[in-house]
């Protein structure tokens, strides 16, 4: 038997159709869950008998001042759009991380990883050291670039000397990085001085990102990162064998590519982007290092990258997507249905949820067999 | 059992796989079906074994209809199928599979084994297959791994049996007594339907030919026909089945292999001391049955794997221990047996496979950047010179038929200055007038003073182009013979018999 490497199958991305649908579905699924949440809609069906106009004016007010508050809330004011691109932008850079991987071929759920180890080097950097403005942030940046990048390449390099699982190996590493950051959150050199608390040193002002009309510019760099990986894997050599490796390793071998090194270069940038997204965490506010700052950031990159059908521009709008609904959620809690924040985790888990399912999608929305998709997660690893 | 197919019709999309055929299969007949790769033969077999369901028309069991959701279904009715890759399960002995799916307790759920046993000793002599019950599959030669699958159908009293491509993993033997054991078969009444693209089988033993071509049948003719008439009928032209060619006009030794021993991935030795050379200007090919080392051989010449101990030599220089890439640099050629699998990126354009081993060269980049418009350039060029039918260059190579997938292959490889030309199976699954075109341009590539190196496990095509014959057996190189020697000497040297080579285990 031949050995045969995990790969993915390109069919575990959505059409565009089924992506745009699965929106659509979601948003309706959601509809429900905020009448079930809703007190008042709830009284009002009590007595639904008597009067029915009554419940169904309550539960059009409760889905439209819910739904219009995550919308004003994510792009309805300039705040809310800066919230919202602050909110993106490491999403976006975690989400490349993703996306790039995955068109080698690899699994990378390691972005969470990369990112909190990319944090800690640009953090440190950020708070250790006293430099002049411009250098200082350039030399945080660069701490988190080549953080991230080493760890990913780690990665990179089992993957390629002992083809340990990509999929094993970036979950392990994931609990290492996690855990390193709360070690050395309790040590003297991290924390703040005459502090016990596990949260480091702020970082130095001239170490966090310029800010452009309000908004700090990790967003430009996030975009400036989709542009390079774009560029990487359409128009350059090392593109081409990442992409060629990713769809078909035995012809990319027998065309004389080294699997090996791809695999490697892969992680290695991969890491590279998730570092920058730890940056953005970090530099973009003057912030501390905390154990909980990356939040589910390198996880929700997953969700993105896919949902964005692992292409860089697919990876933008999904990141810009996820930025509004998380800022938005806010809004919403906070509005006059004060729907609860989980509504927006629900909703995000609703869209993958159906992208997953295309045939569910598909039947619901009759759209023809033609149309694309295919059957996807169902399938194994090995398929 | 009489089986008749009226208007059946299966579309994949817009795609119509089969259009509305009809056939009729009268009971104790062999009726081969005859097509190209991808003319919908599978199709129309899955359809009447309950794999797929049809769109539109009927199906007939002696006049009744019969509709099969599953195969199940279809083995009730008296069909049976014998698939090209066997559905057996290798731990377990002949009688343990033929029982499978219909097991026969003795209470309390104890299998009766015995019972099976004697059922596949009765089977095996009414049909006269012989068959050893209690051997374990995996012990079994590829053959009589195929007559338990035979059994296994008439053990469900198939009435029609459907054999799919069943020459393909044969020596020429086993193809032999194959053939008698369809006789026997037919005397007894049992209706064949025998899928294949080779000719010469269909004259051999068919009672009646159905051609099909791009899902519809072309006509229904007798075994008089001539090859060249059916060939026509496949392909819808003219096809040359001989190869033109001059005498070779050998030069130097390009390729010298000395004593080359391979290990497998499982860890036992493949490629056992092999030693030939070829020489510019020449045509070498190796013959033997499926799995003989030549898979392995070739991957060792290229550099995909290391050989365990022996010397390959480029030209004087050692490449032993080339990687893939050094190996083409220095100018040897691949096709790869599995085209699909080793040959091109399926979800690649036209364009980008045709650059596939190409792409770091100076013509196609500079630094990192691609050079897209060299690679149209180059796609455009090729796509001409290789008559590769394609909608675009931009097509998805996955959306090519077989034969044209292999056109990318062969055009790319051809489209560098080669020493060394090696091509596995170079026209499996590719159309007769696609393989009449790659011969073509094999014999070409020899003229121009390449020397060139052909695995196959077809024996015309060995014949149609070879200048000096390899036979490989059992990882050996068995004998180095002339291409006029006999069909049948050449079988059984492919069957581990004669030959003058040293045999030392």
């Amino acid at each position: 038997m031949r050995e045969r490497p995990l790969r993915l199958p390109a069919s575990w991305l959505p059409s565009v159709k089924v992506t745009m649908a699965s929106m659509v579905l979601a948003l309706l699924v959601g509809a429900l869950l905020i009448l079930v949440s809703d007190r008042q809609v709830i009284e009002s069906f009590r007595y639904f008998f008597s009067y029915p106009w009554d419940a169904f004016r309550h539960s059009g007010e409760a889905i439209g001042e819910s739904y219009k508050a995550l919308v004003s809330g994510s792009v309805g004011s300039w705040s809310a759009i800066t919230a919202t691109l602050e909110r993106a932008a490491p999403l976006i850079c975690a989400g490349l991380a993703v996306t790039l991987a995955f068109r080698a071929g690899l699994f990378n759920i390691g972005a969470q990883g990369q990112l909190i180890v990319g944090a800690v080097c640009a953090g440190y950097v950020g708070f250790h050291y006293e430099l002049p403005p411009v250098v200082h942030v350039l030399a945080a940046l660069l701490a988190a670039l080549v953080g991230g990048a080493l760890w990913g390449g780690i990665i990179g390099v089992l993957k390629a000397r002992t083809g340990a699982h990509e999929v094993i190996t970036t979950i392990m590493l994931n609990y290492v990085a996690a855990a390193l950051l709360t070690y050395l959150l309790t040590k003297e050199s991290f924390q703040q001085p005459g502090s016990n608390n596990p949260r480091s040193e702020k970082v130095d002002a001239a170490a966090t990102f310029p800010s452009i009309l309000g908004v700090h510019s990790g967003i430009v760099l996030a975009v400036l990162a989709a542009v390079g990986v774009w560029w990487l894997l359409e128009r350059s050599t090392v593109g081409f064998e990442l992409r060629a490796v990713g769809a078909n390793a035995d012809a990319s071998r027998t065309a004389g590519m080294s699997v090996a090194n791809v695999y490697t270069l892969a992680m290695v940038v991969a890491g590279l982007l998730a570092g920058l997204a730890g940056a953005q965490q970090v530099l973009g506010h003057q912030d501390s290092l905390t154990a909980s700052f990356g939040g589910s950031i390198g996880f929700d990159a997953i969700t993105v990258a896919l949902l964005g059908r692992a292409t860089p521009l697919g990876t933008v709008l999904a990141g810009l997507l996820f930025g509004a609904l998380s800022t938005g959620g806010l809004a919403m809690q906070a509005g006059a249905a004060s729907t609860p924040l989980a509504l927006t985790q629900v909703l995000q888990a609703l869209i993958v949820l159906f992208v997953a399912a295309p045939a569910l999608v598909k039947a619901v929305f009759r759209f023809r067999e033609s149309d694309g998709g295919g059957a996807v997660m169902a399938k194994g690893w090995n398929s | 059992m009489q089986l008749e197919i009226r208007g059946l019709t299966k579309r994949f999309g817009t795609f119509t796989a089969n259009d509305h055929i009809d056939l009729t299969i009268e009971p104790g007949e062999i009726h081969c079906l005859l097509g190209e790769n991808g003319a919908g033969k599978s199709t129309l077999m899955n359809m009447l074994y309950g794999l797929l369901e049809p769109d539109e028309g009927e199906v007939l069991l002696d006049g009744k209809p019969a509709t099969f959701a599953t195969p199940g279904d279809a083995i009730e009715a008296g069909i049976g199928m014998v698939h090209q890759h066997f559905m057996l399960v290798p731990v377990f002995t002949v009688a343990e599979n033929i029982m499978l799916g219909r097991e026969q307790t003795r209470g309390l759920g104890v299998l009766n084994r015995a019972s099976a046993a004697t059922l596949v000793r009765d089977l095996s002599d009414t049909y006269k297959l012989a068959v050893d019950p209690d051997a374990l599959v995996q012990d079994l030669p590829v053959g009589v791994q195929q007559r338990v699958e035979i059994l296994k159908a008439l053990a469900n009293n198939a009435e029609v049996l459907i054999l799919d491509e069943p020459t393909a993993v044969l020596t020429p033997q086993e193809i032999d007594e194959l053939m008698s054991i369809m006789d026997s078969l037919r005397k007894d009444g049992t209706s064949i339907v025998f899928i294949t693209h080779k000719l010469r089988e269909v004259k051999a033993i068919g009672d009646k030919i159905t051609v099909i071509r791009r899902g519809k049948v072309v006509g229904t003719t007798e075994p008089t026909a001539s090859e060249s008439e059916l060939a026509e009928m496949m392909v819808g032209r003219g096809v040359k089945l001989v190869v033109d060619k001059d005498d070779a006009d050998v030069g130097e030794v390009a390729l010298d292999v000395k004593n080359l021993t391979v290990i497998g991935a499982r860890g036992t030795t493949v490629v056992r001391d092999v030693s030939f050379d070829v020489r510019a200007g020449e045509i070498l090919g190796i013959a033997g049955v499926q799995g003989n080392g030549q898979t392995e051989l070739v991957k060792a010449l290229l550099g995909l794997v290391r050989p365990a101990s022996g010397r390959i030599q480029l030209e004087g220089r050692n490449i032993s221990r080339h990687s893939p890439r050094q190996s083409l640099e220095e100018g040897i050629g691949y096709i790869p047996e599995d085209r699909s699998h080793d040959g091109n990126v399926g979800s690649f354009s036209v364009r980008e496979n045709l650059v596939l081993d190409l792409y770091k060269h100076d013509e196609y980049s500079r630094g990192l950047a691609l050079n897209l418009r060299a690679m149209s350039a180059n796609a455009e060029q090729r796509i001409d010179e290789f008559d590769i039918r394609t909608q675009s260059m931009n097509s998805s190579v996955s959306a090519l038929s077989g034969g044209n997938q292999q056109k990318v292959v062969v055009a790319r490889e051809l489209s560098r200055s080669l020493k060394v030309l090696i091509a596995s199976q170079p026209t499996r699954g590719v159309d007769v007038g696609s393989i009449e075109f790659i011969h073509k341009r094999i014999v070409a590539e020899r003229d121009k003073g390449t020397a060139v190196i052909i695995v196959s496990t077809e024996l015309d095509e060995i014949f149609a182009l070879s200048d000096r014959i390899a036979v490989m057996y059992d990882g050996r190189i068995v004998d180095i013979v002339s291409p006029n020697i006999l069909r049948d000497e050449i079988g059984l040297l492919m069957a581990g018999g004669g030959g003058t080579a040293k045999k030392n285990a």
